[in-house]
C-alpha cells in the first residue's frame, strides 16, 4: 500500500507541475527574438490568415498579443531580480536594436593656433600660482582681477624714460596700448573660428603703424594707385618708378595654333610622368616635411626631459646629441637645444 | 543653428547652459516628439493625435494650431520647428478627400528628414471609448511586434524601428516587475497593420513567472500603409554611426574558447614554497630535538665520503 501511494502521488506531483507549466508556456514554430533592454518582442511566424478571417478579429488579435505578451515576460522573470525599496527591480541589459541618432557625435574642438605651435614645440601649461606677493602693499594678493597684486592701472606716478617725449602723455598710452592688445586677441579669436569653420577670411590689408617698413610702403603705393574708378587703368608712373610687385597673378594662354614644338614638348613630358611608376618628388615639400619632422622629434624630447630628470638636463643633453650626430655635417654644432637652433628657413 | 555652433558666443551663462543643451552629445538624450496637425483634419485624427500624445507624454510637444503643410512635398517648415523645439520625432496628422484620416509618422537625422511614413486611419477606437481602468501615464510599455512583414519588407523594418523609437519611452537600466503592465501590439496581416494597447493583468500560476491575462485599453488603430519616404543607406548608416568613446573597449590579454570559457594571462612573482602553508597533522610537525639529531646523521656520512 504504501509504495503504490508513493508512485501515486510522484505522478500526480508530475502532473500538476506540467499544468502548471502548460500556464506559462506557449509554442511558437519560430523563436520570438527580444531586445528585452527595449522591452521588445518580434514575432517572426507567418499568421494564419484564414482563422484570423474566420474568427472574431479583436479575439484573435487578443490571443495572438497574449501569446507573445507571456513569451516576453517569461523572458524578463529570468533576469536576475533586487529588492530596492519594498519593490522588486529586474536589472534590463543593453538595447541591442540599433537605432539612429538624433544628431551627429559631438566633435572635437579644433586646435587654435598657439595650440598647433605649441605641440610642434613641445610647450606645455604651466600652472601659476593664484596669489602673488605684492611689494608695495606687503601682502599675498590674486594674481588678476579686483584688488590684484601689482596693479599698474592703479599707479598715480610714472616714470618718464630717458628716450620718450617729455610731452608724452604715459598714462594714456598704456592704456591706448592695454586696449590695442585686447584687439589683437579678439582679432586672433575669430581667426581660429573662421579657421575652424574652413571659412576663408580676408587678410587685414593695411593697417596703421608707427613705423612702415620698405614692403609695406610699395604696396600702400600700389594699393593707392589702383583704388580709382578705372582700378588704375589710367594711372601714370612716377619717371623711374618700377612696376609693382606682387599684385596677382593673371591667367595666360597659349595660343590655339602654332608653336608645336614647346607643345610637342609639353606633351611628352606629361606622358613621361605617367608612365613612370616613380612619383616626382616635391624637393620643397619633402625638405618642409623633413624639417617639421625635426621639430617634432626635438619637441618630443623636451617633453620626456621635463618629465623626468630636471637637474642634469644642460650637460646630458650636450652629450646625447654628440654622439647620435651621424655626420649630418651642421647638427653637431648646434648641440645646445631648443635656443641656440637657427631659423629652419636658413637650412 | 547647428552650423554657427562655433560662432554664437553665449553672453551670459543661462543662454550658455541653453545652447550646451542642444549641443550634439556623445549619451543622446531621450528624442522628443513633436505632434502637429495640417491644414483640415477631421475629429478621428484629433482624437487620435491626443491619444498618441497621451501614450508619449513627458517626451512630447503639441501644436495647437493647424500648420499647412504637406510634409512629402515640402519638408523645410517641418525641419524649422524641430530646430526651435529640439524634437527629432514628429507626427502629422491631416485629412482631405485623396487621403482621408492620414497620420505621418518621421524622424529626424540633425535636423533633416531621415524616414516619413505616411499610415491612413480605417479604423479607431479611442482611450475614451473603452471603458476599462488605465494605465497610468508614462508607463513603459512592452512592444510586440507580430507579422512576416516587419522581417522580410523593407519598408514594415524601417516602420518597426520607427514604431519602436516613437513607443519605446527613456531607455532605462531597470524596471519594476510589477510595473510591467502595458503592451503595445503591432500586427502586419492582411496587407494592414493593426495596432493594438493591452493593459496587462499579472495572475499567479504557481510558479516563479506570472500568468499572463490581457485587457484591451484603447487607443486601436487599423492602419493602412500609404506614401513612405525613406532615407538612402548612406545616410541612414551615418545616423546610426556611434562615436568612438561609446563603443566598448576591447579587454587585453583575455580569450575565449568554443566553449566560452574565458582565459586570460595572469603575471604573478616568483612563489615562496617554503612560507607555503600546507595541511597541518601531527605526524608531520617537526620537534626540535629530533630535527638536530637527524642534521647531524646527514652531515656526517658526507665528511666521511671526502675522506675516502
Amino acid at each position: 500500500m504504501a509504495a503504490c501511494s508513493v508512485e501515486e502521488l510522484l505522478a500526480k506531483a508530475e502532473q500538476e507541475e506540467a499544468e502548471k507549466l502548460r500556464n506559462i508556456t506557449v509554442h511558437k514554430d519560430l523563436d520570438l527574438d527580444f531586445d528585452v533592454g527595449n522591452l521588445l518582442a518580434s514575432d517572426k511566424n507567418r499568421i494564419d490568415t484564414r482563422s484570423f478571417k474566420e474568427q472574431n478579429k479583436e479575439d484573435f488579435l487578443r490571443s495572438l498579443a497574449r501569446d507573445n505578451t507571456q513569451l516576453l515576460i517569461n523572458e524578463i522573470w529570468k533576469l536576475p531580480s533586487e529588492r530596492v525599496e519594498e519593490a522588486i527591480v529586474v536589472k534590463l541589459p543593453q538595447p541591442t536594436t540599433p537605432l539612429p541618432r538624433e544628431k551627429p557625435p559631438p566633435k572635437p574642438r579644433p586646435p587654435t593656433k598657439w595650440e598647433q605651435f605649441a605641440k610642434l614645440k613641445g610647450i606645455q601649461k604651466k600652472k601659476k600660482t593664484n596669489l602673488v606677493w605684492d611689494e608695495t602693499a606687503k601682502e599675498w594678493r590674486r594674481r588678476w582681477g579686483y584688488k590684484r597684486a601689482n596693479d599698474d592701472t592703479k599707479d598715480w606716478l610714472i616714470e618718464v624714460p630717458e628716450t620718450a617725449d617729455p610731452n608724452e602723455d604715459q598714462f594714456a598710452k598704456r592704456l591706448k596700448a592695454k586696449k590695442e592688445r585686447v584687439a589683437k586677441n579678439e582679432f586672433n579669436r575669430l581667426k581660429n573660428i573662421a579657421r575652424a569653420q574652413k571659412v576663408k577670411v580676408p587678410g587685414l590689408g593695411l593697417t596703421p603703424k608707427a613705423q612702415q617698413s620698405r614692403d609695406e610702403l610699395a604696396r600702400a603705393v600700389s594699393v593707392a594707385q589702383t583704388s580709382t574708378a578705372s582700378v588704375g587703368m589710367f594711372q601714370e608712373r612716377l619717371p623711374k618708378e618700377k612696376a609693382p610687385k606682387n599684385t596677382g597673378k593673371k591667367r595666360k594662354f597659349q595660343p590655339l595654333i602654332g608653336d608645336f614644338s614647346n607643345e610637342k614638348q609639353k606633351q611628352l613630358e606629361l606622358l613621361k610622368i605617367m608612365d613612370s611608376k616613380k612619383p616626382t618628388l616635391d624637393v620643397t615639400k619633402a625638405v618642409n616635411k623633413q624639417m617639421r619632422e625635426e621639430d617634432r622629434e626635438e619637441a618630443a624630447a623636451k617633453y620626456k626631459k621635463g618629465a623626468g630628470k630636471k637637474g642634469r638636463k644642460g650637460n646630458m643633453s650636450g652629450k646625447g646629441k654628440g654622439k647620435g650626430g651621424k655626420g649630418k655635417g651642421g647638427k653637431g654644432g648646434k648641440a645646445g637645444g631648443g635656443k641656440k637652433r637657427s631659423k629652419p628657413g636658413k637650412r | 543653428m547647428t552650423q554657427l555652433d562655433g560662432v554664437i558666443k553665449p553672453k551670459t551663462k543661462r543662454s550658455k547652459r541653453f545652447l550646451e543643451s542642444r549641443a550634439p552629445k556623445l549619451t543622446e538624450d531621450v528624442k522628443t516628439a513633436m505632434i502637429m496637425k495640417g491644414g483640415n483634419t477631421s475629429q478621428t485624427i484629433t482624437q487620435a493625435l491626443k491619444d498618441l500624445y497621451s501614450l508619449r507624454k513627458p517626451h512630447a510637444v503639441v501644436y495647437k494650431k493647424k500648420n499647412i503643410t504637406r510634409p512629402f512635398e515640402d519638408s523645410t517648415s517641418l525641419e524649422f520647428f524641430s530646430k526651435k523645439t529640439d524634437c527629432s520625432l514628429f507626427l502629422f496628422g491631416s485629412h482631405n478627400k485623396k487621403r482621408p484620416n492620414n497620420l505621418i509618422f518621421g524622424r529626424l537625422f540633425d535636423f533633416h528628414v531621415l524616414d516619413m511614413i505616411e499610415l491612413g486611419i480605417e479604423k479607431f477606437v479611442s482611450l475614451s471609448e473603452i471603458k476599462a481602468s488605465k494605465c497610468p501615464e508614462g508607463t513603459k510599455p512592452m512592444l510586440v511586434f507580430a507579422g512576416e512583414p516587419f522581417d522580410t519588407v523593407n519598408e514594415h523594418k524601417r516602420l518597426k524601428s520607427l514604431l519602436l523609437e516613437f513607443f519605446r519611452g527613456p531607455s532605462v537600466s531597470a524596471v519594476r516587475l510589477a510595473g510591467l503592465e502595458h503592451v503595445l501590439h503591432f500586427t502586419a496581416l492582411d496587407g494592414k497593420i493593426f495596432m493594438r494597447s493591452y493593459r496587462c493583468l499579472l495572475k499567479k500560476s504557481g510558479c516563479r513567472t506570472p500568468r499572463i491575462e490581457l485587457e484591451e485599453i484603447g487607443p486601436s488603430f487599423d492602419f493602412i500603409l500609404r506614401r513612405t519616404h525613406l532615407a538612402s543607406d548612406d545616410l541612414y548608416r551615418l545616423a546610426h554611426k556611434q562615436p568612438k568613446a561609446l563603443k566598448p573597449k576591447k579587454m587585453k590579454n583575455t580569450s575565449h574558447d568554443a566553449f566560452g570559457t574565458k582565459f586570460g594571462r595572469v603575471h604573478m612573482q616568483k612563489q615562496d614554497l617554503s612560507k607555503l602553508h600546507t595541511r597541518k597533522m601531527k605526524g608531520l610537525t617537526k620537534r626540535k630535538r629530533k630535527v638536530l639529531t637527524e642534521e647531524q646523521d646527514a652531515q656526517a656520512p658526507k665528511v666521511a665520503k671526502i675522506e675516502n
